[in-house]
């Protein structure tokens, strides 16, 4: 958070660095926007607007849960793999109902994020490994959970979750508002917010000031596991199928890139929700225009590998490691 | 990352500043290579000290005996387990893991992690085989010239950029399997190879082990040697161990940082050359992973994700452990492939919940 670095940078070069992180990502949002408006077919129509919106939502709600965590100095590899366990889950309890099947996700989210918090801060593992554990683990579980196999979904409820509306607007993109609001308010005025980022930025010092620092961690991994659950409901909502093999693939990369793109430092100490939000757009946004104007799957992970490298940089400034 | 914070500096350990400690470990010293450690001196006979030395001995010969254990359990109970063709099998299957793993044993000693093996491990295969076309030299040239030099783009962003390992090794993982792709004709062309003097590198056999297998001994006997025996070996132990001290030493921390990563691409190229040659062919779907199985055999073998300690047996025993476990998973038969992963995952957690429990055993290792 200091901004006494011991390299010796102009003043300008901080100034422009540290407009780039606060600002950054809405200038890059609008420029893709604009982008796209000139170059891409098709790409000014409602219809157009209201995919990439739904698309963004489970980027957005896992992206959530992500900055929570990337706010107390610790990340969530394990994102992904949760989705997979949602994409596992809901078909096998949606006999019992839409709510069993939901609620089967998210206490599946739950359990994986109590395992992850409790590994880091009770048993002192750090965040990257304790969480690549379940990333791999939990995949495997989830497909042997399905059989490995793709399963439909047939329920209409379920359907309309991932299709419906209301007012207009797409369900998802009515979830992901609400899940932001809510984080907004966890975040901003409420005492757990503020030993978050205090946890985030000091650790030790929070320790000594006597806020349960473990508990607060517990508690920030779980609703991390929680919101990874509920993008993988919507997904595979919105799918029409339960495809645990593919569902959140990668989706901790996506997630952690639109996070700190958001201007959230993975140093810790700082959560921005309005800037996640709009990273999560960027992210899907990017995909969108190299897949509109037939750039092949392979030129996009390499733009996405740039775009995380290019972002990361940019929010090292503030102390990041 | 897990940056030491500022209030657990000496000045507020109380253990600190004491007499050395017994226990100390023999890779932390300019002591060449003792494998044990040396006789406690002082307060030896005290329970503590007893217990702390069982656990840095569990700690660093943990693996070892538990590979002792699995390979007798397995070899009374299941009948095709001990014959020499499954043994060779195994030997094999660990070298490609092993030769990956050793560049991981040098990175995580420094503090950092590579997650990108396994994607450039995949597009060190495929490089090979395109290189095939024009003879055995171009075989290996090319991934060793591309896998090399995304290592060196990793090392360079993490040690002149000072930007966090995982990250740029995470983007780097994306960045090698979209090049990957990108040749491939989005991974639908998978090119065989029929040079066959490069195919005899995989193929063939010395001794009754396959050359993979020797490929994988020499280079971990190398391994081993310049890090216990040669002043880079010492200055990646001390990089890790405490990267503030190593510097103002005056160590050169950007240089070997950056070898590291690129010591970790090279090796993970090489051997994708090496499984292209065995395989007959650059397949485009392997080493999705593997990142995970390098990470989890090197802290198995006793390295700490910390950094600053580590062996490259104990790495070599974390390897073995883990092929000799998957070998009887797929002999008992009737498990779902897919439980490969969920036992991988438990088992890497597993083996950090016990070596953290014990290193809180061992005040010094305490943060």
């Amino acid at each position: 958070m200091t901004d006494l670095t011991l390299r010796g940078r102009s003043l300008d070069k901080g100034a422009v660095s540290r407009w780039l992180q606060d600002y950054g990502v809405f200038a890059a949002v609008a420029a893709l926007l604009v982008f796209n408006i000139l170059f891409t077919d098709n790409f000014l129509s409602a219809a157009n607007f209201r995919t990439q919106l739904v698309q963004a939502a489970p980027i957005c709600i896992v992206a959530l849960g992500m900055a929570l965590v990337i706010g107390t100095e610790g990340v969530d590899l394990s994102v992904g793999s949760v989705m997979a366990l949602s994409a596992a889950l809901v078909p096998l309890y949606l006999g019992y109902g839409v709510v069993p099947a939901i609620l089967a996700a998210l206490v599946a989210g739950l359990a994986v994020g109590l395992l992850n918090g409790v590994l880091v801060a009770y048993i002192g593992i750090q965040p990257i490994v304790a969480t690549l554990a379940l990333l791999v683990g939990g995949r495997g579980l989830a497909l042997v959970i399905a059989h490995g196999q793709l399963v439909d979904i047939r329920d209409p409820d379920m359907l309309t979750l991932g299709s419906g509306e209301i007012l207009g607007i797409p369900i998802m993109v009515v979830v992901a508002a609400v899940l932001s609001l809510l984080i907004w308010l966890l975040v901003g005025r409420t005492t757990f917010g503020r030993r978050l980022v205090a946890i985030g930025d000091n650790r030790t010092a929070s320790t000594l000031a006597g806020l349960p620092v473990r508990r607060v961690l517990v508690g920030v991994y779980v609703i991390c596991g929680v919101l990874a659950a509920a993008a993988g409901v919507l997904a595979t909502a919105r799918l029409g199928a339960g495809d645990p093999a593919n569902t959140g693939l990668l989706m901790e990369l996506s997630a952690i890139t639109a996070v700190v793109v958001g201007g959230t430092p993975l140093s810790g100490g700082k959560v921005r929700i309005l800037g996640t939000i709009f990273g999560a757009l960027l992210m899907q946004l990017l995909r969108a225009t190299l897949i509109k104007n037939d750039l092949p799957d392979s030129t996009a992970q390499m733009v996405q590998a740039a775009v995380i490298i290019l972002a990361v940089y940019v929010a090292r400034e503030r102390g990041t490691r | 990352m897990s940056a030491p914070t500022p209030a657990s500096s000496p000045a507020t350990d109380p253990e600190s500043g004491s007499t050395p400690r017994p226990d100390a470990d023999p890779v932390d010293g300019a002591t060449p290579a003792p494998t044990e450690p040396a006789e406690p001196t002082g307060p030896a006979s005290s329970p503590q000290v007893r217990q702390q030395l069982f656990a840095s001995l569990l700690q660093r010969q943990g693996a070892a005996a538990a590979l002792i254990l699995v390979l007798a359990i397995s070899w009374v109970t299941l009948p095709r387990f001990g014959s020499t063709e499954n043994m060779r099998d195994i030997a094999l299957q660990s070298s490609f893991l092993a030769i990956i793993a050793l560049g991981m044993t040098f990175v995580i000693i420094t503090g950092g992690i590579d997650l990108s093996v396994g994607s450039v491990y995949a597009l060190g295969g495929v490089l090979a085989a395109y290189g095939a076309q024009s003879g055995v030299l171009m075989a290996l040239l090319l991934p060793l010239a591309v896998c090399g030099a995304i290592g060196l783009v990793n090392g360079l962003l993490v040690a002149r950029l000072g930007l966090p390992p995982f990250i740029v090794t995470l983007a780097s993982l994306l960045f090698a399997r979209g090049l990957l792709l990108a040749i491939t004709s989005e991974g639908s062309k998978t090119r065989t190879i029929s040079d066959s003097s490069f195919l005899s590198l995989g193929r063939d056999s010395f001794l009754g082990l396959g050359l993979p297998v020797w490929f994988a001994i020499v280079l971990c006997l190398i391994g081993g040697l310049v890090l216990r025996r040669t002043r880079f070996g010492e200055s990646v132990f001390a990089t890790g161990g405490a990267e503030q001290s190593a510097l103002l030493m005056g160590l050169p921390v950007v240089r070997v940082k950056v070898t590291v990563y690129a010591l970790s691409g090279l090796l993970a190229g090489f051997a994708g050359a090496l499984t292209a040659a065995y395989l007959q062919s650059g397949v485009t779907v392997i080493g999705v992973g593997v990142e995970l199985d390098a990470i989890a055999a090197v802290v198995i073998g006793g390295t700490l994700l910390s950094g600053g300690a580590g062996t490259v047996l104990g790495t070599v025993v974390g390897v073995l452990l883990r092929n000799v476990i998957s070998n009887v998973i797929n002999q008992i038969g009737g498990l779902d492939s897919n439980y490969q992963s969920v036992i991988s995952g438990a088992f890497l957690l597993l083996v950090v919940v016990v070596q953290r429990l014990l290193s809180q055993a061992r005040p010094r290792r305490r943060r």
